[in-house]
């Protein structure tokens, strides 16, 4: 597989636009699931997982052939998403901590107020929940567990991805984890 | 629960890592088997990840690649300026050429202050006025800047004045043509056509070669 994209990747650079197509198809569903999971929108996620391949072919030059290529293109998708997420936030940092509550940040009240009625949450389907729950996390806990569990990478990969420490991508995963677990026992399971 | 060590929910993790060392293992069963809490814990742990692992592969619509493909940026532009350089390397040189004389041009018109003309014989200088004193014959042209001309006699041959006038006597005769150029166009017109007369020239000797 390696060896084929860096076939296409040099046919590529040599300005050939229907290798770089080639290159789309074999990794468009997992950057268009990344994308969707992250934003939680079709609509958004097909604008950034197609903005990723864009700035990928322009930046083409730039990729060092004897790295994974799905890791770099990961990269940039995920940057994106993170982006487009933080333009989405109003002027305060959801992360920032709220004073005089230790350890309590803007994401968990706004979580707590933004939270579904519990009649709302039983008509949804499986689906719609996972997304819904994924949703809730904060984002740099919500970029770590979908490329661990939704796209299945490994630790190392992510923090590749992610460029983080290793131990910061686990810390990242067992608090996502851990939130995931406080916003799912706080309403019924399916 | 709070009284249990903070390292057991650590080990957790990394149990459900998969990167769990096997003392850490055994502590962690042996915990789990007296304390209902962490059991329930761990239980609730499990539940995430096979909640999230639950979640349906997405695919991207079918027309995916067609929008990138449409989306990607045309050929740099500056690529299409070298190709056209390297296809047309006399035309890019003559307009890199046409481009700095022009330069050059507009700074020589308002640099060259200075009186000067063509050296003939017969020619009388007063002052700043170029006399051809009357029953001479001057051959050839003459070329004055910023200075005039006063004709008595004959000359034989073009007359340019630049930045200056011509006083003709009845006498005067001008067997080529006579012009006077005062103005930065007229200045940089009369560059243009000799250049080009050159050019030309350049070329039929080249052909005749």
């Amino acid at each position: 597989m390696d060896a084929l994209v860096n076939k296409r990747i040099k046919q590529v650079l040599k300005g050939d636009k229907d290798a770089f197509a080639e290159i789309v198809d074999l990794y468009q569903h997992r950057l268009y699931q990344v994308c969707f999971r992250m934003l939680g929108n079709r609509h958004e996620a097909e604008d950034i997982a197609q903005e990723a391949f864009v700035r990928a072919y322009i930046n083409i030059h730039t990729f060092d052939q004897k790295r994974k290529f799905s890791t770099w293109l990961y990269r940039i998708a995920t940057n994106l998403c993170i982006d487009r997420i933080r333009k989405k936030k109003p002027d305060y940092y959801l992360d920032a901590e709220v004073r005089g509550t230790e350890g309590l940040d803007m994401y968990s009240q706004i979580a707590t107020s933004d939270e579904l009625p519990e009649e709302e949450l039983m008509k949804l389907e499986l689906q719609e929940r996972i997304q819904y729950e994924i949703s809730r996390l904060p984002d740099k806990y919500r970029s770590a567990i979908v490329l661990k569990y939704m796209e299945e990478l490994s630790l190392q990969e992510i923090s590749e991805i992610l460029d983080l420490p290793l131990g910061t991508v686990k810390t990242r995963i067992h608090r996502g984890r851990e939130a995931l677990r406080k916003q799912l026992s706080r309403q019924p399971h399916i | 629960m709070n009284a249990c060590p903070e390292r057991i929910v650590h080990f957790m993790h990394e149990y459900l890592d998969g990167e769990i060392s096997r003392e850490h293992e055994l502590e962690l069963k042996s915990h789990l088997q007296s304390c209902e809490a962490c059991k329930a814990h761990m239980h609730e742990l499990s539940d995430v990840v096979a909640f999230v692992k639950g979640a349906a592969h997405i695919e991207a619509p079918n027309d995916f690649s067609h929008s990138v493909i449409a989306r990607l940026p045309k050929e740099k532009s500056h690529a299409g300026v070298s190709k056209w350089l390297r296809r047309h390397p006399v035309l890019a040189a003559a307009a890199m050429f046409l481009l700095l004389m022009s330069g050059a041009l507009f700074t020589n018109f308002n640099d060259e202050q200075q009186f000067s003309f063509t050296k003939q014989e017969n020619v009388v200088v007063e002052g700043e006025t170029v006399i051809i004193p009357k029953g001479q014959v001057v051959k050839g042209d003459l070329v004055v800047r910023n200075g005039d001309v006063r004709i008595d006699g004959e000359l034989d041959g073009n007359l340019t004045i630049i930045n200056g006038s011509a006083y003709m006597a009845s006498t005067a005769n001008i067997t080529g043509t006579s012009e006077e150029i005062n103005e930065v166009f007229d200045w940089l017109w009369y560059n243009i056509k000799y250049g080009a007369q050159e050019v030309v020239s350049f070329f039929e000797k080249e052909e005749a070669k």
